[in-house]
């Protein structure tokens, strides 16, 4: 069992950005008027942000970290590391978090690294910034998760366009000797990493011009091969199963009553596989935030997202929250932490 | 685990079909109120009453409720 527990850091600020442009579900020519509030009945999903063509997941992470900084107070050379997690990069290579160490005048004394991981993205990537800073040798660093994934998907894919949406976000996490830091329970299961995949344009399977042929897998699905397949069952069992487990045995491994935490924060699927996976729990409603309605699921930003967007239950006293993440991998874990008045400004529009 | 109270458990996922439409030899795919949100209840029912993981594959490959009670008990 993969558990971590990473004491003397916290959360002390977060943000986010989406782009300023909005798609309704009800207006796609994809879906009768009936499709879509069946569609948007059963997935929660109203309307999203979509990035332009010319938006990159860094863009949207650095107009997010850029107030950050300044609201935290942080003076730019104490920042000691910088983490971009997100499964749509500027380029393949360079790593992006380099681009925006450069981009945002950071000093170049100062440990900066892409992790490839979708939506237990802010997990995975919270626990290596954790385990970075926890020692003390490292004081700030920031945690830029987002991701434009409608780039990745099929206009004419009803199953995976409607549902998601862009967002980038920043979180800052410092050294603090004596906080409680962060429990962590982390997994994957790699046999089924088709169930969520780009097949075609990575090295394994190199793009070619069929690539580029637009097929139709099922009615109402017409995709490329270069572009984003889920399967929604598959998916749906996972999530069931794994989200649920995940936490009770982050409970159980840290001595966690369930009872005690104030806000369960989920990975934004779909409003049906999250309430599955809150009635499996049996979590009251009012301790499960949810931002699908008007951003989608935001892939690896989601989780930032719903805490910024829930921050009102964040500013007055220490709550204890948990986070989980599932899915593309298949990948996913848990974290525990106690936040204390993190800095959180308004989500920025651009 | 018994047949006649997973067909029955197949029903209740239904809301406007007679539960008495129901039989263990029903092509669950025929019915008109049969979905791919209808799918993602039956494998939540799986798990949720019989503790047991249903794949897409699984559903996929049936073609009677039958069929589907058979991979749930084989997974028990």
């Amino acid at each position: 069992m993969a558990y971590l527990n990473f004491p003397n850091v916290s959360l002390i600020g977060l943000s986010a950005c989406v782009p300023r442009t909005k798609m309704e579900n009800k207006s796609l020519t994809i879906f009768t008027d009936a499709e879509a509030e069946k569609f948007i009945a059963s997935t929660g999903v109203e309307r999203r942000r979509v990035a332009g063509k010319d938006v990159c997941t860094s863009d949207l992470c650095y107009q997010a970290v850029d107030g950050l900084i300044r609201d935290l107070g942080w003076e730019k050379p104490e920042i000691d590391c910088l983490i971009f997690v997100s499964q749509t990069p500027d380029y393949i290579l360079p790593a992006t978090s380099c681009l925006l160490q450069n981009r945002l005048g950071l000093k170049s004394e100062i440990v900066a690294l892409d992790i490839s991981s979708g939506c237990s993205g802010w997990i995975y990537g919270l626990s290596v910034i954790s385990g970075l800073l926890s020692a003390g040798n490292l004081k700030k660093g920031l945690l830029l998760v987002g991701d434009t994934i409608l780039k990745t998907c099929s206009t004419a894919d009803r199953s995976a366009f409607p549902l998601f949406g862009d967002a980038g976000t920043a979180t800052a996490i410092e050294y603090k000797k004596g906080e409680e830091g962060f429990k962590f329970h982390l997994a994957c299961d790699g046999s089924n990493f088709e169930t969520i995949i780009i097949p075609e344009g990575g090295y394994r399977n190199v793009v070619t011009e069929s690539s580029f042929e637009m097929k139709e897998f099922e009615p109402g699905i017409r995709r490329k091969r270069n572009q984003l397949f889920m399967d929604g069952m598959n998916v749906f069992s996972f999530g069931i199963q794994k989200a649920p487990e995940s936490i009770n045995l982050l409970s159980a491994h840290f001595n966690i009553p369930l009872d005690q935490v104030d806000y369960f924060v989920f990975h934004q699927a779909n409003k049906y596989m999250n309430e599955n996976i809150r009635i499996i729990l049996g979590l009251n409603p009012d301790k499960v935030p949810y931002s699908l309605k008007d951003f989608g699921n935001t892939s690896s930003a989601s989780i930032p997202l719903t805490l910024l967007l829930s921050c009102k239950y964040l500013a007055h006293t220490r709550k204890n929250i948990i986070a989980c993440g599932f899915g593309v991998g298949l990948s996913w874990g848990s974290v525990f932490m106690k936040t204390v008045k993190p800095v959180c400004p308004d989500l920025i529009e651009v | 685990m018994e047949l006649i109270n997973f067909v029955k458990d197949f029903a209740e996922l239904f809301e406007e079909t007679d539960a008495n439409f129901f039989k263990p030899s029903t092509k669950f795919r025929d019915i008109e109120e049969w979905s791919s949100l209808v799918a993602l209840s039956v494998i939540a029912m799986a798990f949720v009453k019989y503790k047991v993981r249903l794949s897409g594959d699984d559903i996929r490959k049936s073609l009677t409720i039958e069929d589907i009670f058979n991979i749930v008990k084989a997974k028990q």
